[in-house]
């Protein structure tokens, strides 16, 4: 179902258009994801399973886990979370790893054949709060910025916020993230600035320097003097019985799916997870009209913030602590859940079962960060389970140990869209700085954002991170 | 308790709540926030200074309740949605509560809504006196509703009954 009223959002949506699935006519509107209108017509099952041929339907919505191939215009294995809706399409279930004969030969073509590389002073890798606080202040200092993101929307996480958000006057408090998206993206300089859109940054050669990108099916080379990697975190999974059933869900891919998109991810909601994901996603969930039957957690305490958790609990909906997923059930898909109690020790108690019929588990157990290109940069890591797992090792100025290579925002350690921008200045600071770009100010700059930031984590909530963070620095 | 529950004891709001005397003179707000966490715009709003400045992000709001003079504008400003106004002078027959609410539909003006406490659970109905969603109010709107006076520091949420069938 497309939601029609919303108390924060206004859709914009393309013209309705009719398509095909598995020889069934649908509507859809022109432009959004094939999963959403499928979805929308109640199709949540998209492809069979390569071995066993178990349904599976889509889990990450943007274009991350592969879960969601589907065979679309006779080609198959095309993530239909990402691939737009064209009228009169032809979309059909795929089965295992579907066939190659009939498909186009070479969909990805190179621009330039090889010898176009460009140039710019500082890439950014990704478009959220902290990529584009890293680009504003990269041109503050006077260096050009090619800006990268694989969505077709700048802002990263902030355009599924539909909140409020923490933090002071300096970091938007109270302003929605969704708004605040817009604020940073106008704040950008169009003239220094060159933003590419629907832009992955599949690899970087170490060797000479350049990044590899796909832009709307072509492939191009980028050949930066720094680069900032701002590609923030991905849903981390949880292992029970049945967790590839369709209508099981990253809390993130739900919220994409009605914030993004306008489309409900079903009728009756568990949420795994009483962090503050969990936690905004639930009320979240209610706002566009859909039931959450429970919070549980595995943890003895609620992770987020108490004011998020008494909102929900306003709502109606119960949290359980000490809870966690003993299986899920369901034919094609998502049907019922038992959950049940742990102890002290983190043992499951026979007995403690509940069985919960919903049609949707959205899974919020945390993020780590995005961190391949790092990796594939020879960038030294850690792991760090306070930060969200593997962590690139970094000096104050955000720098990693690769000289030349900045991080900054969740990929540098899960946290907060507050910090992300903080730390996003700061890199995009001294990343310039070091091509000797000074507007006279950097000192100051520098110093201010540093400060920021110890002044963001100095509260309780931030303990955890503090420590992490000193074995990083 | 609260850290388990999401639902605060009696023994924390007895922290946050105003003195009976100040209660009876007329309205003020009610500030349910007890975790250190990086928020202030609830500072910010107040034009009258009635909230101090933070001296650490972290610290938990501090309310001057001879200050407040329950105007209310912080009520949307407030990213944890836990401010409410009471007025226990606003008529013999009840205790006007104001109170967040981001969902649709709104009430209408004088619609029968049923009255929720701090779980969610209905423990009464109550009137809708007024629904205040302006620019000020930015997508939070204020219900003004009108509780005996035995909830009024029990009820602090709404459920339209149309929503119920
Ligand atoms: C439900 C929810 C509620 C939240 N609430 C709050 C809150 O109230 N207050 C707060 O401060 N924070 C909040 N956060 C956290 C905040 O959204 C994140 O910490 C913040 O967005 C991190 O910013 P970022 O720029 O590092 O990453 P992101 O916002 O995740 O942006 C990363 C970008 O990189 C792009 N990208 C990734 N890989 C590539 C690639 N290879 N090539 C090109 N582009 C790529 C992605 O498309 C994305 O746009 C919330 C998060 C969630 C999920
Ligand atoms: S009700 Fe008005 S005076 Fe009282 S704290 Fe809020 S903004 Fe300040
Ligand atoms: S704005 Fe709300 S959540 Fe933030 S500190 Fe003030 S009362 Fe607490
Ligand atoms: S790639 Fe489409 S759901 Fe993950």
């Amino acid at each position: 179902m497309h939601i029609k009223e919303h108390p924060i959002l206004a859709f914009k949506r393309g013209r309705r258009v009719e398509f095909f699935f598995d020889g069934k006519k649908m509507w859809g509107y022109e432009g959004e994801p094939i999963a959403a209108a499928l979805h929308a017509n109640g199709v949540r099952v998209l492809r069979r399973s390569i071995k066993l041929n178990r349904p599976r339907g889509f889990y990450c919505a943007i274009g991350n886990c592969s879960s969601c191939l589907m065979k679309v215009n006779g080609e198959p294995n095309v993530r239909v979370c990402v691939e737009r809706l064209e009228e009169g399409m032809v979309v059909g279930t795929q089965m295992a790893k579907g066939d190659l004969s009939r498909a186009k030969a070479n969909p990805i073509s190179s621009s330039g054949g090889g010898s176009g590389i460009r140039k710019t002073d500082i890439a950014v890798i990704g478009g959220g709060p902290a990529g584009l606080s890293a680009a504003i202040s990269a041109n503050q200092m006077g260096a050009k910025v090619t800006l990268l993101d694989r969505n077709s929307r700048i802002g990263g996480q902030l355009i599924k916020q539909t909140h409020m958000f923490f933090g002071s006057e300096k970091q938007y408090a109270f302003i929605r993230g969704i708004d605040i998206a817009d604020i940073l993206a106008d704040k950008l300089d169009k003239e220094m600035t060159d933003v590419m859109l629907n832009a992955t940054v599949l690899g970087y050669y170490r060797e000479d320097g350049v990044l590899g990108v796909e832009e709307n099916n072509r492939f191009t080379k980028i050949k930066p003097e720094r680069i900032i990697v701002a590609t923030g975190a991905s849903e981390k999974v949880l292992a029970f019985p049945n967790n590839d059933l369709p209508g099981i869900y990253g809390a993130g891919a739900a919220q994409t799916l009605m914030n993004e998109h306008g489309v409900v991810p079903g009728n009756n909601v568990l949420m795994v997870g009483a962090g503050n994901i969990g936690l905004i996603v639930s009320y979240q969930l209610m706002q566009a009209g859909i039931n959450v039957k429970a919070i549980i957690e595995a943890a003895s305490k609620i992770g987020g913030y108490w004011v998020h958790a008494s909102k929900v609990r306003r709502l109606g909906v119960p949290i359980y602590t000490s809870y966690t997923v003993k299986k899920a059930d369901g034919r094609e898909s998502l049907e019922r859940v038992t959950i049940w109690q742990l102890d002290k020790n983190w043992q499951p108690l026979k007995g403690t079962e509940i069985d919960l019929n919903v049609d949707v588990m959205c899974i919020a157990v945390g993020l780590s960060p995005l961190a391949e290109l790092l990796w594939q940069a020879g960038c030294q890591m850690k792991y760090i389970p306070e930060l969200g797992g593997h962590t690139p090792l970094r000096g104050e100025d955000m720098q990693t140990t690769v000289k030349g290579i900045y991080v900054a925002g969740d990929v540098a350690g899960v946290e907060e869209a507050s910090s992300a921008m903080v730390e996003g200045s700061l890199a995009g600071l001294c990343a310039a700085k070091s091509l000797g770009y000074d507007n006279g100010r950097f000192k100051e700059l520098r110093e201010e954002a540093i400060n920021e930031l110890m002044n963001l984590r100095s509260g309780p909530v931030s303990e955890g991170m503090r420590k992490g963070l000193e074995q990083l620095i | 308790m609260i850290e388990k529950t999401g639902v605060p004891t009696p023994q924390d709001l007895w922290k946050v709540f105003p003195p009976k005397e100040r209660l009876e003179k007329g309205p003020v707000a009610i500030i349910e926030c007890f975790q250190r966490i990086p928020c202030d715009p609830c500072y910010t709003a107040c034009k009258k200074e009635a909230i101090q400045e933070f001296e650490d992000i972290n610290d938990l709001p501090q309310i001057d309740f001879e200050i407040c003079n329950g105007c209310g504008l912080c009520i949307s400003r407030c990213p944890g949605l836990c401010i409410f106004i009471v007025d226990q002078t606003y008529s013999e027959t009840g205790v006007l509560i104001k109170l967040p609410f981001e969902f649709l539909p709104l009430p209408e003006k004088g619609e029968e809504v049923d009255a929720l406490n701090r779980k969610g659970e209905v423990v009464g109905k109550t009137k809708v006196v007024k629904v205040q969603n302006g620019r000020y109010e930015d997508k939070t709107p204020v219900i003004s509703i009108l509780v005996p006076k035995e909830l009024s520091m029990e009820v602090r949420n709404i459920r339209l009954r149309k929503n119920n069938d």
